[in-house]
Order: C-alpha cells, then sequence, then structure tokens
C-alpha cells in the first residue's frame, strides 16, 4: 500500500525538531533512516499527522571517541558504523553485528538511532547496547539526558522516550584489555530477523581466569535480556567447555520467549543455550588472542 | 501547508536533470514510475522486502519503496534504464543473458542494481559471498543459480570498465 497523507517537515536543528516534536506531541513521528518507519507507513500500521525528518540536521552523523566512550550520532548510517576502522577497534562487538542487521540496502539507509528507538525486540543493535552497558543519550525541552538501557528499553518496540524527546546519540563503552566479544544469531535465512541473537564480552585476569562477563540476548522477550545471575558464576573460573555449557543451560532455563510464526517458545530458549556457549567460546578464544 | 499540497522534487536520474512535484507521502519508485515515467524499476512487495525496487541512491543500493520521494531531493540515483549505453547492453545485463539469470524478469532490475553495488565492493567475489549479496531479493523463477553465474561471470568484465 502506500503511506496515508501526513504533514512534511524538515527541521534544520535538534532545537527546531524539538519544537515540532513539542508542538505535536503523540501526533507526530519521527523520520530517520526509514527502514521501519516507511513500511509501517505502507501497511498504514502508523498512521501520523505530522512526520519530522531528521535528515536534514547537521551534526547528528559522527562516530567517534569521547572519554573513554566510543560515541555514535543518531543518524549516522549503520553502513558507516560497518565500515568504520574506529568502531572495530574499539568496539570489535558492535562491528561483528552489523553485518547481520538487514541487508547492505537496509544499512545504506538505517540509522542507528533509529533502530535503538525503534526498539525490535529482536534488533541487534539494543542488546549490543544492553551486553556492553552503553548509554542513550536523549534531548528534549529541558536539554539532556543520559540512560542507562535497562531504563531506555521499556517494551515490545516501546522506549522511555517522551514523545516530545529525541535519541540524538549512543555511546558504548570503548574495548578493555584481555577482553574478548562475540555477536552470534540464527535467523531463518541471511538479513532476517534474529530468531534469537546473543551478545557476549569476556574479560580475562593476568591469569587467565574470568575477571567478568557480560551477555544480553535478543529475540527471546520483549526488550534485549542482560542474563547477569547466569554469566555471574563464571567470575574466577578459567573459560572451559563446561563452565560455557553451564551458562548456557542457565540462560535458557530463565528465559520465557513467546512463539510465534517463526519460531517456538522451546526452539528459541534451546537455541539461546547454544548461541550463549557458542559466543562465550568465541569471546574467551578472542579475549586470549588479543584481537577483541 | 495542507498535506495533500505537493512539493518540488529536484533529483539527477541517470545522469540527467529531472524535476517534478508531488505530495510529501509518495514514495520515491512511484515518483519515478509516474512522474518520471521511468517503469524500469519494479514495485514488489512495497515494504523493503523483496528488493525489486532497488535503485542506486547517491552511489549505494537503496530500496525506493521504502523511502519517500521529498527524502531524495538533490540526490544522484541511477536506475536500470541507466545500465545500457548507447544501445549496448551493460555486462552486467549481458551477463545475466548469457547465464540466465532471469526468466519472468520481475525481480531482474532489482537483482541488476543490488549486483552492480555488490560487485563494487566485491570485484572477485566467492559464491558464497554472492548468494549473501543478493539474498536481499526475491526471485520466483531461477532457483537462484543463474543468477549466481551471471553475477560470477560478470565480475572481471566489470573490473576491465573501470
Amino acid at each position: 500500500m502506500k503511506p496515508p497523507p501526513f504533514e512534511y517537515f524538515t527541521p534544520a536543528s535538534v532545537e527546531d525538531a524539538l519544537a515540532l516534536l513539542g508542538e505535536h506531541r503523540e501526533q507526530a513521528k519521527v523520520l530517520a533512516g526509514g527502514q521501519s518507519l516507511v513500511p509501517l507507513l505502507n501497511f498504514r500500521l502508523a498512521r501520523p499527522r505530522y512526520l519530522v525528518d531528521l535528515n536534514g540536521i547537521p551534526h547528528l552523523d559522527y562516530i567517534r571517541e569521547e572519554d573513554g566512550w566510543l560515541a555514535i550520532g543518531a543518524m549516522t548510517r549503520q553502513r558507516a558504523v560497518e565500515r568504520s576502522a574506529l568502531v572495530r577497534d574499539r568496539c570489535p562487538l558492535l562491528a561483528e553485528a552489523m553485518p547481520q542487521i538487514g541487508h547492505v540496502q537496509i544499512r545504506n539507509r538505517g540509522t542507528i538511532g533509529g533502530s535503538l528507538a525503534h526498539a525490535d525486540p529482536a534488533a541487534e543493535l539494543p542488546a549490543i547496547v544492553a551486553a556492553l552497558g552503553g548509554r542513550l543519550v536523549v534531548r528534549g525541552p529541558d536539554g539532556e539526558r543520559v540512560m542507562a538501557p535497562e531504563r531506555f528499553f521499556v517494551g515490545y518496540l516501546t522506549t522511555a522516550l517522551e514523545p516530545f524527546e529525541l535519541l540524538v546519540g549512543v555511546r558504548l563503552p570503548v574495548r578493555r584489555s584481555r577482553t574478548g566479544h562475540a555477536f552470534v544469531e540464527v535467523s531463518r535465512r541471511h538479513g532476517d530477523f534474529a530468531l534469537v541473537g546473543v551478545a557476549a564480552a569476556l574479560t580475562l585476569d593476568a591469569a587467565g581466569a574470568c575477571a567478568d562477563a557480560a551477555l544480553a540476548l535478543t529475540g527471546v522477550g520483549p526488550t534485549p535480556v542482560v542474563a547477569a545471575a547466569a554469566t555471574r558464576v563464571l567470575v574466577g573460573q578459567r573459560p572451559s567447555a563446561e563452565a560455557f555449557q553451564e551458562v548456557g543451560r542457565r540462560v535458557s532455563e530463565t528465559l520465557e520467549p513467546d512463539s510465534d510464526l517463526h519460531a517456538s517458545s522451546e526452539y528459541r530458549k534451546h537455541l539461546a543455550g547454544v548461541l550463549t556457549r557458542r559466543a562465550l567460546t568465541r569471546a574467551a578464544e578472542r579475549a586470549r588472542g588479543g584481537e577483541g | 501547508m495542507k498535506m495533500s499540497d505537493k512539493v518540488p522534487v529536484r533529483l539527477t536520474v541517470n545522469g540527467t536533470s529531472r524535476e517534478g512535484r508531488c505530495e510529501p507521502r509518495k514514495l520515491l519508485v512511484d515518483f519515478l514510475r509516474e512522474d518520471l515515467g521511468l517503469t524500469g524499476t519494479h514495485v514488489g512487495c512495497e515494504h523493503g522486502i523483496c528488493g525489486a525496487c532497488t535503485i542506486m541512491l547517491n552511489g549505494e543500493a537503496a530500496r525506493s519503496c521504502i523511502m519517500l520521494a521529498v527524502q531524495a531531493d538533490g540526490a544522484e540515483i541511477v536506475t536500470i534504464e541507466g545500465l545500457a549505453q548507447a544501445g549496448q547492453l551493460h555486462p552486467l545485463q549481458e551477463a545475466f543473458r548469457e547465464h540466465h539469470g532471469l526468466q519472468c524478469g520481475f525481480c531482474t532490475p532489482g537483482m541488476l542494481m543490488t549486483a552492480l553495488d555488490f560487485l563494487h565492493v566485491h570485484p572477485d567475489p566467492t559464491e558464497a559471498e554472492i548468494r549473501e549479496g543478493i539474498s536481499a531479493v526475491l526471485c520466483r523463477c531461477t532457483g537462484y543459480q543463474g543468477i549466481v553465474n551471471a553475477v560470477k561471470a560478470a565480475a572481471p568484465a566489470l573490473n576491465r570498465s573501470r
């Protein structure tokens, strides 16, 4: 189908965009890369009266290092992140996940901020931010607030963003030494949304035991699921197939994913366990090899 | 401004400056087809899955059914009509003909524009890379084998013409 009628605005600054959102509130929708919103318009599942297109706003498109964080502007195209040498070096987990987001055609248009604000429960980026303990930078009429992922992602396609607020950027902690990462997912076809995806980060101490581990899963709940309790048991242990198997079992046990057209709840639980083991194994190899 | 008010869209298509006026809700693919008369770009699923509407937008493949025409204001676009030059098929089109890379032809414009972008990035691709590269376009006729063969065969010719 075709989009329903709307009034279209191209603000030239974040301030102008915020003024429009402040005026039109719930009747307005923000257009970033459009790779999720335009299909929703075509289906007429979204019928905003006002469309606020951010593509004319300068300075929301950047990738840079700031005080131990990798800072990415909300309007940075996913393809630019995928190609960034800085991202590969400072945040290898994000670099590994990028090619698994949709297809090249999608990533050429799709933005980092758009995907995070859309908050699809099977999307890769929310899980990456959750696994790494990143920060979401939100601007509103009264200034900026910086949010942790567990507060930002509220539910299915829902974030804590108010109708008069904009996500302007995301910050991810840069890679620590002796830390390895992995992002693994299973989807029915390449480029499809993940049935289950796992983002893992594992830090070893000087003696080669696990000093820290973090896991976040996508596709198994309305928001990214951080498996903190399951990974805590790794701390102090040497990485081993048995230890990772055990974490996988615990992760699988705690999840209650929905069944849908694409996979049953049981299959998703099973996959979550297997992918957890694989992600941790790969992350440990990389931590030992110093490749991130 | 009322919702149905038309807005000007100026862009370069296949090297020529073009302009038109349309409602902001008009999709780029419909603008290309209806306002500019370039019906080579096909409308398939209209929600960014089938890839039939793939064009080159500022040098990169993009889906014209999930982009508004107004967003392409000032952009440089190449459509399937821009491939053949002076009556000579593009090497990629030649390869598709040679290797049976099409049957009904509906996906072919999207497949060709996708393959064009893919071969720019992967000048000497493996078969696995080609299969992944074209996975964003659905073909219901060929079983893809002919398309994969065509893309593989076109790679050296494209490198020569660069």
